[in-house]
């Protein structure tokens, strides 16, 4: 094992996971998931998370699809999807996406269309770029242990 | 754990293939202390039933009200199958829920002879004081804001009071204090705030090894 790529590399997804949390992507939630991790179960965080993401999809074309024409919006299933959006993202640590889902469910309580695609589309790309963010993040992992070495705990407080 | 002298009155459950946990650990053993988790939300499924396993519990997931009624055999559709009263030592439900909300399942469960006296904690993202009350004056033991980060002490407050500590056919009462007046505990004072109760995670051998009582309360007769 290459101790300098491994301290290169555990640095790297130090430097990394902070970001992400400086800059509010994630919350102190998806720390506590983090905990929930092992090495009997390696993936959690991972598994975990690429179900919210298929949550989000799929709630994100419901709502969509809720939403099309503008004289017929069905607001409650509107609220009902950004409600599941808002729980789970919440219990994932997904920050950003939480917070416009609290913007969202203001747009649903006035029924304002306008406001509402305005939340979609902001959730939507929300989400992604969280997506894109975290794979990077399991990728460095992926890289520590293959050089040998181990995730480092990261206290963020 | 403690596994040495089967103590048991309790009986084990018969995990049919009812079809309806979509997440079931392996099968009962009985010195184990086994959760119902109740919750529409697939994410939040899998992050108590993590939660939970990571405290020795094993843990039944379920997705709904009504399939959690089915579990417990409280539904009206009386099984023509017969089988042991399950071992149930807490159940966890979501508050907001199609169907069946969580407050409406923790009446079912108080009105019925077999459950009433499991402890139901309610979960919800959201922390409105009367629908706190209300869950309370229910019999609800407690109620966890989402999202929730469990606490292995407060855990094993809610289970039942007089248990049977398994050793040689030794019986012996352990009562733990009642869990804190509901005026502090974090769940009120958590208005705005994340919830940051201190967490621990971490299990050693003597925590949850405590058997609930067994049940002598009539099985409930179709």
């Amino acid at each position: 094992m290459n101790t300098t790529v491994v301290a290169q590399l555990q640095r790297q997804f130090q430097d990394y996971i902070v970001s992400l949390y400086q800059q509010g992507f994630l919350d102190n939630q998806f720390s506590e998931l983090r905990k929930l991790q092992d090495e009997g179960t390696p993936d959690f965080v991972s598994e975990v998370v690429s179900l919210f993401f298929d949550d989000c999809s799929k709630l994100i074309d419901t709502m969509s699809r809720s939403l099309e024409r503008p004289d017929n919006v069905d607001f409650k299933q509107v609220d009902s999807g950004v409600h599941q959006l808002k729980g789970s993202s919440s219990s994932v640590g997904a920050r950003r996406v939480k917070n416009v889902c609290i913007s969202f469910k203001e747009c649903c309580h006035v029924q304002n269309r306008e406001g509402c695609l305005r939340c979609l589309q902001q959730v939507d790309y929300e989400y992604k770029m969280l997506k894109t963010k975290l794979q990077d993040l399991f990728n460095l992992e992926q890289q520590i242990l293959q050089a040998g070495g181990t995730i480092p705990q990261v206290d963020i407080n | 754990m403690a596994k040495d002298g089967g103590v048991s009155c309790l009986r084990r459950s018969e995990m049919i293939g009812i079809g309806i946990g979509e997440l079931e650990s392996p099968p009962l053993d009985s010195d184990q202390v086994h959760v119902l988790a109740v919750d529409d939300s697939l994410v939040d499924r899998i992050v108590i039933e993590r939660l939970l396993r990571i405290t020795s519990c094993k843990v039944t997931a379920v997705d709904s009200g009504w399939r959690a009624l089915e579990f417990l055999g409280l539904d009206d559709k009386k099984a023509a199958v017969e089988f042991d009263r399950l071992k149930v030592d807490l159940i966890i439900t979501d508050y907001c829920m199609p169907g069946m909300t969580g407050y409406e399942l923790l009446k079912k469960i108080k009105e019925s002879t077999s459950f009433k006296e499991v402890p139901v904690v309610i979960m919800s993202s959201e922390n409105v004081i009367t629908r706190i009350d209300r869950c309370l004056e229910e019999g609800a033991e407690d109620f966890l804001l989402k999202p929730v980060k469990l606490d292995v002490k407060r855990l094993r407050n809610y289970l039942t009071k007089d248990v049977k500590v398994a050793a040689d056919g030794n019986k012996r009462k352990l009562t733990t204090p009642p869990p804190p007046p509901l005026s502090s505990t974090s769940s009120m004072e958590s208005l705005d705030s994340t919830v940051e109760s201190s967490l621990s995670l971490v299990v050693d051998d003597d925590s949850l090894i405590m058997l609930p009582e067994s049940s002598t309360s009539p099985v409930d007769s179709p």
